[in-house]
């Protein structure tokens, strides 16, 4: 096996909406700077278990979560685990690019602003930094000012990228990232996770299959709130080992 | 039945028309020999132009199926495998088609003494019999009929090995039949070919229904030791 260490990790987790049970006896571990694809129907507990490792599904109420979740070794639903500083170690970008309505540069330094940085030659290098990452500087540089709203599609789900790289996390969950965006700008985003991975460790919900074989290093198969199936993306799309992961990736399913 | 399965049964029928066709050419190869049958070789070395056909359309319904359909897991291991199968299935086309190029060079129907002594007629028959469980295995999505097929090849192969050292005595016994005996030393090696592309044809389909590559096995197992 890899001699990389485990990023991120799940241990019989399971996860409940109320007395809904979302996620059942989840384990799986997830190798620093390597991309992960979650693969799965609507409704499989793919995007609930993204959530659980920035605690995005806090905010809902009667979710709870039983069993550990792990990042660096360290759960991060221990008591002493303060939200705020999980998420300046943990990034996350959305299906839809959602900028603040504020100018470029305002939205890239959004999260350093919140943190109390106020000098502007910093914010200035942090935002130039991120917007390089996010390969969009070239297309904004001269424009920092304008509104992110004046921004096609592609260029604000960059954006959205940046944001999330300003506050230097080490993890980027990825929810469905470029579904809504077209073919190119699609292409700009799977390059983008290409590169970010060498810095980060990158977890992206996809229902593109094509998608998932092109930017993941593993690949993790959920259904009805199970893992069915995790192994290396080029196993999975070669020799799936349980039918229903078959049967799901080539499109068969039901 | 879903879009993508009518696509690959498509896929898979105009395969076995070529197999159909190519098993045919074979069988004439048999006859052609056997009987000196000039008209008959003739036929064969023109059909191999419809076989040919087969492996062109096969190859571009394949690229397009690729290119439509970008195929996973058991999907893309059939498009690859029916692929391979249509260069093995191409190959042997051309192999009974100088088979009966060889045919055409008997004067008259071959010695029956030759043929025994070199058990060229159940090496070739046998070569025939995998060739058609080989279809029906692949038609069947069957592996466990693709396996024994490999195995059978080791027969021709024998009957391959020990005809140089018989058809040499023979010729030295019979100096006036040396150019049927060549004939028949150079259909053998034919023959032979056709076991090892069957031998391939079923090792894909195992590759297709089991992810498993049996091919190159004793390569692999040299390597070990």
């Amino acid at each position: 096996m890899s001699k990389r260490t485990n990023k991120l990790e799940a241990i019989n987790l399971d996860a409940y909406y109320g007395d809904f049970q979302a996620l059942k006896g989840i384990n799986i571990a997830m190798e620093e700077k390597n991309v992960t694809a979650f693969i799965g129907p609507s409704g499989c507990g793919k995007s609930t278990f993204l959530r659980t490792f920035n605690r995005m599904n806090d905010y809902i109420e009667g979710f709870r979560t039983e069993g550990e979740i792990l990042m660096d070794g360290r759960d991060i639903y221990a008591k002493e685990v303060r939200v705020d500083e999980l998420r300046k170690e943990v990034g996350m970008v959305f299906q839809k690019p959602n900028p603040f309505p504020k100018s470029i540069f305002e939205n890239v330094v959004y999260g350093l602003k919140i943190q109390g940085i106020k000098k502007k030659a910093i914010l200035e290098e942090a935002a130039e930094k991120s917007l390089k990452r996010a390969a969009l500087w070239n297309e904004v540089k001269d424009n920092l000012n304008k509104s992110a709203l004046a921004l096609s599609g592609g260029q604000q789900q960059r954006l959205c990228i940046a944001r999330a790289l300003a506050i230097s996390p080490s993890v980027l969950l990825m929810d469905e990232p470029a579904s809504a965006l077209d073919p190119l700008s699609t292409a700009k985003i799977e390059e983008l996770i290409y590169e970010l991975k060498n810095d980060y460790t990158i977890v992206i919900v996809t229902h593109n299959m094509q998608q998932a074989g092109r930017v993941s290093d593993n690949t993790a198969f959920f259904y009805m709130g199970e893992l069915v199936e995790y192994a290396k993306t080029k196993t999975m799309f070669t020799s799936p080992q349980d039918n229903r992961t078959q049967n799901y990736i080539t499109g068969r399913f039901g | 039945m879903p879009h993508i399965d009518v696509e690959l049964d498509k896929l898979k029928v105009k395969l076995l028309e070529m197999w159909d066709l190519v098993e045919y050419q074979l069988q004439s190869g048999r006859e052609a020999m056997l009987n000196a049958d000039q008209e008959l070789a003739k036929q064969i070395v023109k059909r191999d132009r419809k076989v040919n056909q087969f492996d062109v359309k096969i190859d571009r319904m394949c690229e397009n199926f690729f290119a439509l359909f970008t195929p996973v897991a058991v999907d893309l291991r059939l498009v690859l495998a029916v692929l391979k199968i249509n260069a093995n299935l191409e190959r042997i086309g051309d192999t009974a088609s100088g088979i009966a190029r060889f045919a055409q060079k008997l004067s008259s129907p071959v010695s029956m003494e030759l043929l025994e002594l070199t058990n060229l007629m159940p090496m070739y028959d046998e070569a025939i019999s995998m060739f058609a469980d080989c279809r029906v295995a692949f038609k069947n999505n069957d592996p466990v009929l693709a396996k024994p097929i490999i195995k059978r090849d080791k027969a021709l192969d024998k009957i391959y090995r020990k005809s140089d050292g018989i058809v040499t005595k023979y010729m030295a016994n019979n100096p006036d039949k040396i150019s049927e005996a060549l004939v028949i030393l150079s259909i053998i090696k034919k023959v032979e070919r056709v076991g090892d592309q069957v031998t391939n044809i079923a090792e894909e389909i195992i590759f297709y229904r089991e992810a498993k590559v049996v091919k190159h096995k004793a390569d692999r197992k040299k390597k070990k030791d």
